[in-house]
């Protein structure tokens, strides 16, 4: 989320991104990868934002952000104006908002036990497009945090989040399947 | 034939003294399943049935080919999108990374009775349950004057393989101005795009190369899949290039001359340099052979891909007729996941989950141009049933097509690693 009020939702809220340091933001929990930039005091300058909006995965792997990337050098120049006018610099605090945490409809599907065995099943009707490492026109989703993976299932489920084979996919998993999806992921990344 | 790598290894590493022995004893104790045919279907339900059983069941896989060459994806490389070589795939990983046991060769009979499977080179496989994923056969005669043994001069290309790369060649070579025409198949068939997909592939080709070369389609069908969508692509990417003849003018009374290059369309002959026949279509001919088909596919209960006729025979993909889902490999791959589940719930006590299914085909009509059609399915008594279905629109924006297209590419790449990976 950007702009006044916004909090930290599957990913951290983009008050003041431009100039700020990589993954230093108060009370999100970044991947590893994000850690180890921010360890080395990284800073999203403009030019390090167009190669991460360009390839998230390629430039910071291990990201869990679900996104292929922007193609056009124009449209990530538009996407960081607009980060840059809408959030707001660096240097003039953030107004964000307290990480209110995974939606109810997220929290209650990450309480579930998911049946590992079930997910395992299920997650066939993944690997028919999602490769197992890597892809870069569809991205694996195997190192997903099971929060992302809810959040990513839920959006596509009520379709908040807009793809049409996702949506349809989606559209028939009830909780549990969701639940069990996530644990047999997590089972296979630990 | 009941040595195979994982029984052969488990064995050794028990006992090495005494190899022959204990080996048959074990064999024999382990449910055996034999799936005849290694594309979509049959190569995802070996390593699946082998995989999820974990050593539990003992998995033959009979395919002819060494090298697999999609039939998917054909119609990129004939546009020029897709290298051949990187249509073509390997059984190695099944075979080492799973212990299924690869037999290169024909099936050619099925006894139902004394459930075994004989084999061209000799010899056969009994099985406790088996697995018939052969694709697809042409149905002889239906396209009058034209025959398999014709088929290098009039390439039906519908098989994947080298038949691709003479229809590519034949195109590349017509001469300037020239007629490529195609026969288009009846209903039903497999990859329901997939001839106009093709289409659009040669469109794009000859524009490039041979701009005057016109397109002709014989079809008998009505309407067929995406039609919208695609004949909207062809008016804004190759005007006045594609002719197609319907039913209503005579495109299903059609009659070719493979020495004469000729195709006859309700008695109209024309001169054509490229003839691409897509024969009318029926289960692979080992469905028939196992005495398992009605009319020309093969009926399977939609909850485990099962024979109607024979419950211990599964059929999956183009061969099968399981209610709504079209044939192609993404179907094919879809059902061979349930089936896995529930060949090693009969055969073990693994866990029995509630099939579901889903099926989405890509289509490229011209660079970047991608659309698509999907739904998922689920089973009832009267077979598969549609649950939910989308389709790409007319007018879409060309980032939208080209992601659809990206998305194609993905596919691709997760499927083959999902059947062969």
């Amino acid at each position: 989320m950007i702009g006044e009020g916004a909090i930290h939702r599957i990913g951290p809220h983009l008050n003041g991104i431009v100039g700020r340091g990589i993954g230093v933001v108060d009370g999100y929990e970044f991947s590893e990868i994000f850690e180890e930039a921010a360890a080395r005091g990284e800073v999203w300058t403009e030019m390090a934002l167009d190669g991460f909006i360009a390839n998230p995965r390629g430039y910071l792997p291990g990201t869990s952000m679900v996104f292929r990337g922007i193609r056009t050098a124009e449209d990530r120049a538009d996407l960081i104006a607009f980060l840059i006018q809408e959030g707001g610099p660096a240097d003039a605090p953030a107004e964000a908002g307290e990480d209110t945490g995974p939606s109810p409809e997220v929290a209650a599907i990450l309480e579930i036990d998911g049946d590992v065995a079930y997910g395992q099943y299920l997650s066939s009707e993944c690997t028919s497009c999602h490769i197992g490492e890597g892809g870069d026109d569809i991205p694996s989703i195997r190192d997903l945090t099971p929060a992302v993976f809810i959040g990513g299932m839920v959006a596509y489920r009520s379709g908040e989040r807009q793809h049409q084979v996702m949506n349809t996919l989606a559209g028939r998993l009830g909780d549990e399947e969701i639940a069990a999806l996530a644990a047999y992921f997590l089972s296979e990344n630990n | 034939m009941t040595i195979n790598r994982r029984t052969f290894l488990g064995t050794a590493a028990a006992v090495s003294a005494s190899l022959a022995t204990p080996m048959i004893a074990r064999a024999q104790s382990i449910p055996r399943v034999v799936v005849v045919g290694g594309g979509a279907g049959g190569a995802t339900a070996a390593k699946y049935i082998a995989r999820d059983s974990d050593g539990a069941i003992d998995v033959t896989l009979i395919e002819p080919t060494r090298s697999y060459y999609t039939c998917f994806f054909s119609n990129l490389y004939i546009g020029g999108f897709y290298e051949f070589d990187d249509l073509g795939h390997t059984y190695g990983t099944l075979a080492s990374s799973y212990g299924v046991n690869v037999v290169h060769d024909w099936a050619t009979a099925v006894d139902r009775d004394a459930k075994t499977v004989r084999l061209a080179g000799g010899g056969s496989l009994p099985y406790d349950r088996l697995v018939l994923s052969p694709g697809i056969d042409f149905i002889e005669d239906s396209v009058p004057g034209w025959s398999v043994a014709a088929q290098n001069k009039m390439p039906h290309a519908y098989k994947g393989g080298t038949q691709t790369q003479i229809l590519k060649a034949q195109i590349e070579a017509m001469p300037e101005g020239g007629t490529f025409a195609m026969v288009a198949p009846p209903n039903p068939y497999r990859c329901p795009p997939g001839p106009y997909e093709r289409i659009s592939m040669v469109a794009h080709m000859l524009k490039d190369m041979n701009p005057t070369a016109k397109i002709l389609v014989a079809d008998p069908k009505a309407n067929f899949s995406k039609q919208g969508l695609f004949e909207d692509g062809w008016q804004r990417h190759y005007p006045g290039m594609i002719t197609r003849i319907g039913p209503d003018f005579g495109g299903g009374n059609v009659e070719v001359d493979p020495d004469a290059m000729t195709v006859t369309i309700d008695g109209v002959v024309e001169n054509v340099d490229v003839c691409n026949v897509i024969p009318a279509q029926q289960a692979g001919l080992i469905a028939h052979a196992a005495d398992i088909t009605d009319g020309n596919w093969a009926p399977v209960s939609a909850y485990d891909l099962s024979s109607k006729v024979d419950p211990e025979i599964h059929v999956l993909g183009d061969a099968a007729a399981q209610g709504a889902m079209p044939k192609s490999g993404f179907s094919a791959n879809s059902q061979a996941k349930v089936c896995a589940n529930a060949v090693i719930a009969a055969l073990t006590d693994g866990r029995a989950f509630p099939p579901r299914f889903a099926n989405t085909c890509w289509s490229l009509i011209d660079t970047e141009d991608g659309v698509k059609v999907g739904a998922t399915y689920e089973a009832s008594d009267e077979g598969i049933v549609s649950t939910s279905s989308f389709i790409s629109e007319v007018g879409e924006t060309p980032e939208t097509r080209a992601q659809t297209y990206r998305e194609s590419l993905g596919w691709y790449d997760a499927i083959v690693e999902d059947m062969f990976g």
